[in-house]
């Protein structure tokens, strides 16, 4: 941004604290989202905008709280509208920098609808889902996320729904970025979310995220370090899919699906799948793969930089009608094409 | 302007005002036969009032009763109001047509009937008993001057000679009808030609198609003239008006006017997101061609991430308007209630139609009043303004952006479909004479003692319209209660009592702002009529009408409804009689009785459609002679 003599002025360098509110963050102890609230104070701080260009939009819930916790521009929406509300934002200012905070059952749930409508039109925000598989703020009901049969207050006898899977929905409503990370890697978090933010469209990041209250350690086999080598696999563009503690695993395609080998015994490294971000279909396919009986991608797993925004297309198309239509002239434009004359 | 030749019958019968009703099939393009008549009489000078009525199908079965379309339309060489309640002319395209219509036309009405379609499979279709042909019928001979016109014949005839295929020629039948009627009332040709040739040559390189519908036109227009099957014609004289420049309106479109109008004077980008719905559909198109004023549009996947998409560009700085029609602000109210208490402006346009649920949608109703005032969460108070008629769309849609962001208070525009998809002339305000909208976005040095998002103006009760980007006034808004001043949450109890009459306050503030109500007719008497929105047209007549009859009765039509005007109470103080006539089970008057304790009578039908001025007359009557009204339902 510019000042208000057009002439730019030079970054401040920012610290997270700059990022801090003066609100006291009201989250239960324990709980993943201070990791997460901790990882994208540094990752905005370190990014190179001013903090006055920064939006933090969110929708309800516990992740919800995110905003208040920013010293930043925010909004604290209602429940499942958060990306209606940041769709607005942006289009009324594509200059800012739009992040949306929330969980699976204000994202997936309520307001599932808005989250595949602002994917397939591409508006240019950053979506940081934090899906910890349960309704936390109204006490522990299952969420679109949760497990099929899992008992919770509003499920005695076990839920009857079968999980909504977001990497899924993501890649079929055409999202252009794609990624998943865990709370507690916060290094990780950092260059997702950086590569998110610069990314031009919209970007979507799942991130496993511990209610240790009403569903704690539900991620735990992928973010302990004692299982988490033999239960996730980092993609990384242009590598090889290699997983397990001693890096002796593998994700190979056959049949037309990936399977999991593993290496020696006549399979080398060459014989792995390669990650491609530009591969849709492999990206949905690593979508599928699930625990236990795969292991589950972490990291950029699509990344269409092709696809123009939204907001950059309304911006275009006002530009070009300003251009072609000529200054606006409003007297032109209340007399419309028929008028007539009464004379005294 | 020039006229073709005269009839040889001489010159026309006079007449102040006329109405007529062009139907058919909802395929006929009898929408676009009647605009084209008040085109062609709006150039001419009359004035105007016009009612469209269509189904809500597109293309209903051929030839059934219930996908007749109409459009009737009533011109006039004084000052009308309304479109008209008895069909002195009506033109029926088909036997369906005829008999919808037939009712309306008043007894020794014109009745101009398309014979060749009234033939055995189409007067079965309509439900019409074998063997009976209504044309045949000694009574309705007798009751109305029927014209039996061969139109399907006489167009194929006419364009024999065209090398166009029957289809294309079979489409031109209403312009066939339409040089007929031109011919009845002495209308020029001109502006309908000019119409043809701008749409079909110009616009879509189809001049065949333009030519055999202008020979149409002109052999309708001397068929009238030389089958001399018409005893006379009639002369409507161009009314008197107040000099300058006019044009023909529709209430959708002044209202998208009105709000590109709004952003300019505000200096701010406007964005509309909305929902597709009828009958608040036209108001997205118009300003979807409002690019170049900075208006963006956006089709939004439901009506609940319209209005969220409209506040989001409020926070930003644009100024924020969804639209829609009641059903719709139903899924809003929740959002609303986010605007309410976020306090940013925001506008959201309600053209009301008939319900509940999807109710009939192509049909008129003022019955959202009480959704607008109450229909949302706990304590959540909203501004009201209301149009009363297609041209006052556009000063009301200019209030009603001044309004929201003055008072950093959504405001919500409760048009409805009468006066959405009527029309009337309009005398084309003067854009440099309408006052700015003052709109102050704060920088960080305007608070000395730190930024505080919720510190409300003590006239306005407004907050600031902080802006991100500005450096400095980073802040955080949102769906809890906040703390009066700094915004931050609070679950105090008094804070919230103090909030929740805070946002009351506010609206209440409003009614500095806004002009005292006016009144039509004596100062004081027997009674006050109240009206609101689309029925301006019909109170104002009735209320004519019956000081005509020596009553002395005044008419006052409120274009805000939250808040009242200051001066209502006092004014309704003046006269015997409050009587309010709504298209609803009296909501308003709900309202009116009580705040005012004032023992208002209401006038309510709920029939979709507006009121005919006769039947409101003897209604008024009977209530100020404190009759029962028994008439039956007409």
């Amino acid at each position: 941004m510019s000042d208000s003599n057009g002439a730019t002025t030079s970054l401040p360098v920012y610290k997270p604290k700059d990022f801090t509110s003066d609100r006291d963050v009201r989250w239960c102890p324990g709980c993943g989202d201070y990791a997460v609230l901790a990882g994208v104070r540094k990752t905005v701080a370190n990014f190179g905008r001013r903090k006055e260009d920064y939006v933090f939009v969110s929708g309800i819930g516990c992740a919800a709280r995110f905003p208040y916790y920013m010293d930043t521009y925010g909004v604290h929406s209602i429940h499942g509208r958060s990306l209606a509300v940041a769709t607005g934002v942006k289009v009324a200012n594509p200059e800012l920098e739009v992040v949306i905070v929330s969980g699976d059952g204000d994202l997936l749930s309520i307001g599932g609808n808005h989250t595949i409508h602002a994917m397939r039109r591409n508006v240019d925000l950053t979506v940081v889902l934090l899906n910890n598989k349960i309704y936390g703020l109204t006490k522990g009901q299952y969420s679109p996320t949760s497990e099929f049969g899992k008992v919770t207050k509003s499920t005695p006898m076990g839920s009857l729904d079968f999980p909504l899977n977001p990497l899924a929905v993501a890649v079929a409503a055409g999202c252009t970025f794609i990624a998943r990370c865990i709370d507690v890697d916060a290094k990780h978090l950092d260059s997702i979310l950086t590569r998110a933010m610069k990314h031009k469209g919209l970007s979507f990041i799942e991130v496993y995220q511990d209610c240790n209250i009403f569903n704690h350690q539900a991620w735990f086999y992928a973010s302990q370090k004692e299982t988490k080598p033999e239960t996730t696999v980092l993609v990384e563009h242009g590598k090889p899919m290699i997983f397990g503690a001693e890096q002796d695993k593998g994700l190979v395609r056959k049949d037309g699906r990936l399977q999991v080998v593993t290496l020696g015994d006549g399979v080398s490294e060459s014989d792995l799948v390669v990650h491609d971000e530009s591969n849709q279909n492999l990206a949905f396919m690593l979508s599928q793969l699930a625990h236990p009986e795969f292991p589950e991608p972490m990291g950029v797993l699509y990344v269409d930089e092709s696809k123009p925004t939204y907001d950059g297309l309304l911006h275009e198309q006002l530009d070009h009608a300003k251009s072609k239509g000529g200054a606006p002239d409003l007297a032109a434009l209340l007399r419309g094409n028929e008028t007539w004359e009464v004379t005294a | 302007m020039i006229t073709e030749q005269e009839s040889p019958s001489g010159a026309g019968q006079q007449l102040d005002e006329v109405v007529i009703r062009f139907c058919g099939d909802s395929g006929d393009g009898m929408q676009l036969t009647g605009g084209q008549f008040t085109s062609t009489s709006a150039l001419f000078g009359n004035d105007f009032a016009t009612f469209p009525d269509f189904p809500a199908e597109i293309r209903a079965p051929k030839g059934t009763t219930f996908g007749v379309s109409g459009f009737q339309v009533q011109f006039a060489s004084k000052d009308i109001h309304t479109p008209g309640d008895a069909v002195n002319a009506l033109i029926a395209m088909n036997p369906a047509g005829f008999k919808v219509n037939i009712a309306d036309v008043e007894p020794g009405g014109i009745v101009i009937v398309n014979e060749d379609e009234f033939e055995k499979v189409n007067l079965r279709k309509c439900g019409y008993e074998d063997g009976y042909n209504p044309l045949d019928d000694e009574e309705i001979n007798a009751k109305y001057r029927v014209y039996r016109v061969p139109m399907s014949r006489l167009t194929r005839e006419s364009l024999a000679e065209s090398g166009m295929g029957a289809k294309d020629i079979d489409r031109c039948r209403n312009m066939f009808a339409l040089g007929v009627v031109y011919w009845l009332y002495e209308r020029p040709l001109e502006t309908t030609i000019g119409f043809l040739e701008e749409t079909f040559t110009k616009k879509k390189n189809k001049p065949e198609i333009a030519k055999i519908n202008i020979d149409a036109l002109r052999a309708g227009y001397y068929f009238g003239e030389t089958a001399e099957i018409f005893p006379v014609r009639f002369r409507i004289a161009p009314m008197k008006r107040k000099p300058g420049t006019y044009r023909r309106i529709g209430g959708n479109e002044a209202t998208v006017l009105g709000l590109v109008t709004a952003a300019q004077k505000a200096k701010k980008n406007l964005l509309y997101a909305s929902y597709p719905i009828t009958p608040a559909s036209e108001i997205l198109h118009g300003l979807a061609r409002m690019k170049q004023y900075g208006v963006k549009s956006f089709q939004a996947e439901d009506e609940i991430a319209a209005v969220c998409a409209a506040i989001g560009a409020s926070f930003a700085g644009d100024i924020g308007v969804t639209g829609t029609s009641g059903p719709g602000m139903a899924l809003k109210s929740e959002a609303m209630g986010l605007a309410v208490i976020l306090e940013l402006p925001l506008i959201i346009v309600d053209v009301q139609r008939s319900g509940p649920a999807t109710g009939m949608p192509t049909k008129t109703e003022q019955a959202d009043l009480l959704q607008a005032m109450f229909g949302r969460a706990s304590e959540c108070p909203c501004i009201i303004v209301a149009p009363s008629g297609p041209g006052d769309c556009f000063e009301m849609a200019v209030e009603a952006v001044r309004l929201s962001v003055r008072h950093m208070c959504p405001v919500i525009y409760l048009s409805d479909g009468y006066i959405a998809n009527g029309a009337e002339p309009w005398l084309v305000p003067d854009a440099d004479s309408i006052e700015p909208i003052e709109v102050t976005h704060p920088k960080a040095s305007d608070f000395a003692e730190g930024f505080l998002p919720y510190l409300h103006d003590r006239e306005t009760l407004s907050r600031p319209w902080a802006l991100p980007g500005t450096p400095g006034l980073e802040h955080r808004v949102g769906s809890l209660e906040k703390e009066d001043g700094t915004g931050n949450l609070s679950y105090d109890p008094d804070n919230h009592d103090a909030m929740v009459r805070l946002r009351a306050a506010k609206v209440e503030a409003a009614a500095k702002f806004i002009k005292p109500l006016e009144v039509d007719g004596p100062e004081s008497g027997e009674a006050l009529l109240i009206g609101w929105g689309g029925t301006h047209g019909s109170i104002a007549t009735a209320a004519e009408e019956l000081r005509k009859k020596g009553r002395s009765v005044a008419h006052a039509h409120m274009r805000h409804l939250n808040p009242f005007p200051s001066n209502l109470g006092e004014l309704m103080s003046r006269y015997e009689h409050v009587i309010i006539p709504e298209i609803n089970l009296g909501q308003l008057s709900m309202l009116i009785r009580a705040k005012y304790l004032v023992d208002a009578k209401g006038i309510n039908l709920v029939r979709g459609r507006a009121f005919r001025v006769d039947e409101l007359m003897r209604r008024i009557e009977a209530a100020i002679e404190g009759r029962v009204f028994e008439e039956a339902m007409s």
